[in-house]
């Protein structure tokens, strides 16, 4: 792997810190600053929590629909049925992430060996 | 390993207060979460042609996982930098009532606003969590720097998981460089289905992953937004008619 690849380019940085951080350090020095007047379960907060939520299931959505790099190589139903049977077997050990990645991770595998 | 009683001599330097914080990484299945998933965004960036500096100051400087997958993902998909930048400012939105809840606990009447800055900074999903479980046994007056020092461990993991990753996308076979790609959703999935205690939360990660693919079909640029926006507005209405039932 060459240094270039390593470092990248300015370019990239600038995008990472205007796209990046600034937008989530923003909230965060927001609720340093304007903290102490917040009821944590009012009802905007109830909604941005949803939204907030779902954005992020439907990044999760996107990696398995739209797969990116080497997970494309993956067969759709394989995909899918990780994430299935992953979330039978969190469901089933009372919500233990652990249970549910693995298995998730080894029907994947198991998948690909055995179609070849 | 037990942290020591309130009363211990052990509290009385920031310095050891700092190195507890440290050490409790290990008492936590959520370190291992972090590892895999920081793993998996060390594998898609390399994938999504990032460079490893960008992946480590992304983790550094962002330190919020979904955000760092936000971006990577719309950025690598050929979204515009405005477009990435609103897809990841919403979903940053969560992290400020989670600095409104957390900081209460390691205030004192005198501590100052700067002495708070890098708990803020450190306060993401995980370390909240275990901000809630840890600093009941924590002195008061020490809390600020047993956060740092989590937060410093934690940090320290995910750089490390970076660079594994990163490393291991470029030069494993294509199946395991796609099992570790699929560490991301796999462990973003069950992590916030397991922090899931009210219905909204439930609905709304559920209908967020149903309504992403129709989302996606209009092509818009701004699917994450659309589906996220509409998933979670139905989400609330369910909390809402649930609320005026009661």
């Amino acid at each position: 792997m060459s240094a270039a690849q390593l470092i990248g380019d300015w370019h990239a940085l600038v995008v990472l810190f205007v796209a990046g951080v600034v937008p989530n350090q923003i909230w965060r020095m927001l609720g340093l600053w304007f903290g102490g007047g917040i009821d944590e379960g009012s009802e905007l907060l109830v909604w941005v929590r949803a939204v907030a939520t779902a954005i992020l299931a439907g990044v999760i959505a996107q990696i398995v629909v739209e797969p990116p790099g080497a997970l494309a190589s993956v067969p759709d139903v394989l995909r899918y049925g990780a994430v299935g049977a992953g979330l039978v077997v969190f469901l089933l050990t009372r919500r233990s992430i652990f249970a549910g990645v693995v298995t998730g991770e080894v029907f994947m595998l198991a998948g690909k060996w055995w179609l070849g | 390993m037990a942290l020591p009683p309130l009363d211990s001599p052990q509290w009385q330097s920031p310095w050891r207060a700092f190195a507890w914080g440290l050490r409790s990484i290990t008492q936590t299945i959520l370190t291992l979460v972090l590892f895999a998933t920081y793993l998996g965004i060390g594998a898609l960036a390399h994938d999504t042609h990032f460079s490893l500096l960008w992946a480590l100051c992304s983790t550094l400087f962002v330190w919020a996982g979904p955000a760092q997958i936000i971006l990577i993902t719309t950025l690598g998909s050929g979204a515009t930098i405005i477009q990435s930048a609103i897809a990841v400012t919403v979903s940053a939105i969560r992290l400020f009532p989670m600095v409104v809840s957390v900081l209460p606990l390691m205030r004192t009447p005198t501590t100052k606003r700067r002495e708070l800055f890098f708990a803020a900074h450190l306060t993401a999903v995980t370390l909240w969590v275990e901000c809630h479980r840890f600093l009941p046994q924590v002195p008061r007056e020490r809390r600020i720097a047993f956060v740092n020092g989590l937060g410093f461990g934690l940090v320290s993991v995910c750089l490390t998981a970076n660079t594994v990753g990163y490393f291991l996308a470029a030069n494993l076979t294509q199946t395991l460089g796609a099992a570790i790609l699929m560490l991301t959703p796999l462990s973003f999935l069950f992590s916030t289905a397991r922090n899931s205690r009210e219905v909204a939360d439930v609905v709304a990660l559920t209908l967020g992953v149903l309504l992403y693919p129709i989302a996606a079909k209009m092509n818009s640029g701004l699917d994450i937004l659309v589906s996220g926006l509409v998933a979670g507005t139905i989400a609330y209405g369910v909390h809402w008619w649930r609320e005026v039932r009661a």
